[in-house]
């Protein structure tokens, strides 16, 4: 493998020292070393955070915010020295800012039915584009359908982009909520979500930021974007499944109803009347996932403990890599290319379809997302039923993105 | 197990030039089916004859695996009786899903299909135009018969 750092001095990252905190890097698949190209989809864990989940699991594990013995004020000791943790990941105001939650979906979910509804008037407009997610439609179409509102969605050039005039021009008085992705999944697509988020607010628009798959490469601080909510997932940033977080304007959170109600976001409950309890816990009813919070902030020092500059610069690396070596194979098309991209490449090989190159290369070990990666409209835009998706994190090589195209010719070859 | 033994002569060849591929009109049943895992689909039309399938086409888009199959399923269907295409159906389906199944040489060209099994993912590839056959020749009245999923 090559040293990036040897053939790039300013490049000061050193990617076999990364792989090493990733056991499972170095295992094999049909008899070849792993080459992990999905992490769009789910990125793997550190030993870190396998360590930090199995000492819970083995030494303080007991319910939290509940007991008077030891081991649940361990407990809740770690599960809330996470949420401490995710205060400056993201650079909140303070604690009641972070909700933990399932994941972005539930994230998003949360807000559509804790925020939206209530606020939503028939015809009033929610502001999407056209490159989101699933998740950041069907939870919008549906509060759109209980409350009368509608759904606009911002279009997207051929380039896979969104253009700030294009998303201004949608916004009018009617305009309640703007919601957007930070990276999109499925082409990798940055947004200039900072700008938007200004255009937003100074329309009094209400601004919802989908970081799942930006917290990963880049650092995010939610008071420079200025947005009143952003979600991501854990598993997508080297922590547990299962966890993820809703970040929120104290002000906003404080004036939402509670989703979900149960134990822990009480204070006191009688047959006539219930008291909630204070931010952040309104929001976390139920013994939450206490491990994969915990596992989540162990990412988190992870994450912190690199030089996270030099691991964008590596990803970009990668990315620049992979470009220009998947744009050299005959009758390949990329899918995607607008100027600022996150890690990854999404694509098409004339005469192959997705699945079969998926299937194929993971002969050679090697991991690829194959489908419509739950953005079906960007697929109806590119008129194709998927695309095959290479997904970079800093721990992968400019040799597995060569390996990836020897692969891809392979595949050209078996259906010739 | 090797990817030749997925990607056999008889599934490249098919996937090439599917067989019975394009539209049928007048059919006497359409019916849709969908892969939403992968955003697959396929019409398949069928002519009937009585209780004979006297014409079957089909088309729309997906993997080589799904093409294949479709295209050997036409062939090895059209002109047989519909309790035989169903018997057929079981015996692809066992082929597809069960590692004990006996011998497939009287499958003749479908035996090919036997190397997914071993590509648990792909299954549905190879079932979903079986199973959308399925419920056009098990319904009461081909003209409606609702659209098929893998999931």
């Amino acid at each position: 493998m090559k040293n990036l750092a040897l053939t790039h001095p300013d490049l000061a990252f050193d990617v076999e020292a990364a792989r090493r905190h990733f056991p499972i890097l170095s295992r094999t698949v049909h008899g070849r070393p792993l080459v992990y190209l999905d992490n769009g989809a789910s990125t793997q864990r550190p030993q870190s955070v396998i360590d930090a989940v199995n000492d819970y699991e083995r030494r303080h594990h007991a319910n939290i915010h509940r007991g008077v013995h030891t081991l649940s004020q361990e407990a809740t000791a770690l599960y809330e020295s996470a949420r401490d943790r995710l205060v400056r990941f993201v650079n909140a105001r303070s604690r009641t800012e972070i909700i933990f939650v399932r994941g972005t979906t539930e994230a998003i979910n949360l807000v559509t039915q804790s925020y939206a509804r209530p606020a939503l008037q028939p015809g009033d407009e929610v502001l999407i584009t056209h490159l989101e997610h699933h998740a950041n439609i069907v939870p919008w179409q549906m509060v759109c359908a209980q409350t009368g509102a509608k759904l606009v969605a911002a279009p997207m050039t051929a380039q896979g982009e969104i253009q700030l005039e294009a998303v201004i021009a949608l916004m009018n008085p009617r305009t309640r909520i703007l919601a957007c992705a930070h990276v999109s999944n499925a082409l990798g697509t940055v947004l200039p979500v900072r700008r938007l988020v200004a255009a937003a607010k100074a329309r009094a628009i209400t601004t919802l930021v989908d970081g799942a798959q930006a917290v990963a490469h880049m650092a995010v601080d939610v008071r420079d974007l200025d947005c009143d909510f952003y979600t991501f997932s854990s598993h997508k940033m080297y922590g547990p499944t299962g966890v993820g977080v809703l970040y929120g304007r104290e002000q906003l959170l404080e004036r939402m109803p509670p989703w979900q109600g149960g134990g822990d976001m009480i204070l006191a409950v009688t047959f006539e009347k219930t008291t909630y309890n204070a931010l952040p816990y309104k929001f976390e009813a139920g013994t939450p996932n206490i491990s994969g919070a915990v596992g989540l902030g162990a990412a988190v020092d992870f994450l912190s403990s690199l030089d996270r500059k030099a691991a964008h610069a590596h990803e970009d690396a990668l990315l620049h890599h992979a470009t220009a070596v998947l744009g050299r194979i005959p009758g390949l098309r990329i899918i995607g290319t607008a100027p600022q991209k996150a890690s990854l490449v999404s694509f098409v090989v004339a005469g192959v379809h997705p699945h079969d190159l998926g299937t194929i290369l993971d002969e050679d070990g090697i991991a690829v997302r194959t489908g419509h990666h739950c953005a079906m409209p960007v697929m109806d835009f590119f008129k194709l039923p998927a695309t095959a998706r290479a997904s970079f994190a800093f721990y992968n090589t400019i040799d597995e993105i060569d390996k990836l195209a020897a692969g891809i010719e392979r595949a050209r070859k078996i259906f010739a | 197990m090797e990817i030749n033994d997925l990607y056999r002569d008889v599934i490249l060849d098919h996937n090439r030039q599917p067989r019975n591929f394009g539209p049928l009109e007048p059919a006497d049943a359409s019916v849709e089916g969908f892969n939403p895992m992968c955003g697959d689909h396929l019409t398949l039309r069928l002519r009937l004859n009585e209780d004979t399938i006297s014409d079957i086409r089909f088309e729309g888009q997906g993997c080589a695996i799904s093409t294949a199959s479709a295209s050997l399923m036409t062939e090895a269907v059209k002109g047989k009786h519909r309790d035989e295409a169903l018997k057929l159906f079981d015996r692809v389906h066992q082929l597809l899903t069960d590692d004990a199944a006996p011998p497939a040489e009287e499958l003749g060209k479908l035996a090919a299909l036997s190397g997914v099994r071993e590509y648990p993912a792909r299954v549905k590839c190879a079932s979903l135009c079986w199973h959308t056959l399925a419920s056009a020749l098990k319904s009461t009245d081909p003209k409606s018969v609702p659209a098929v999923s893998t999931e």
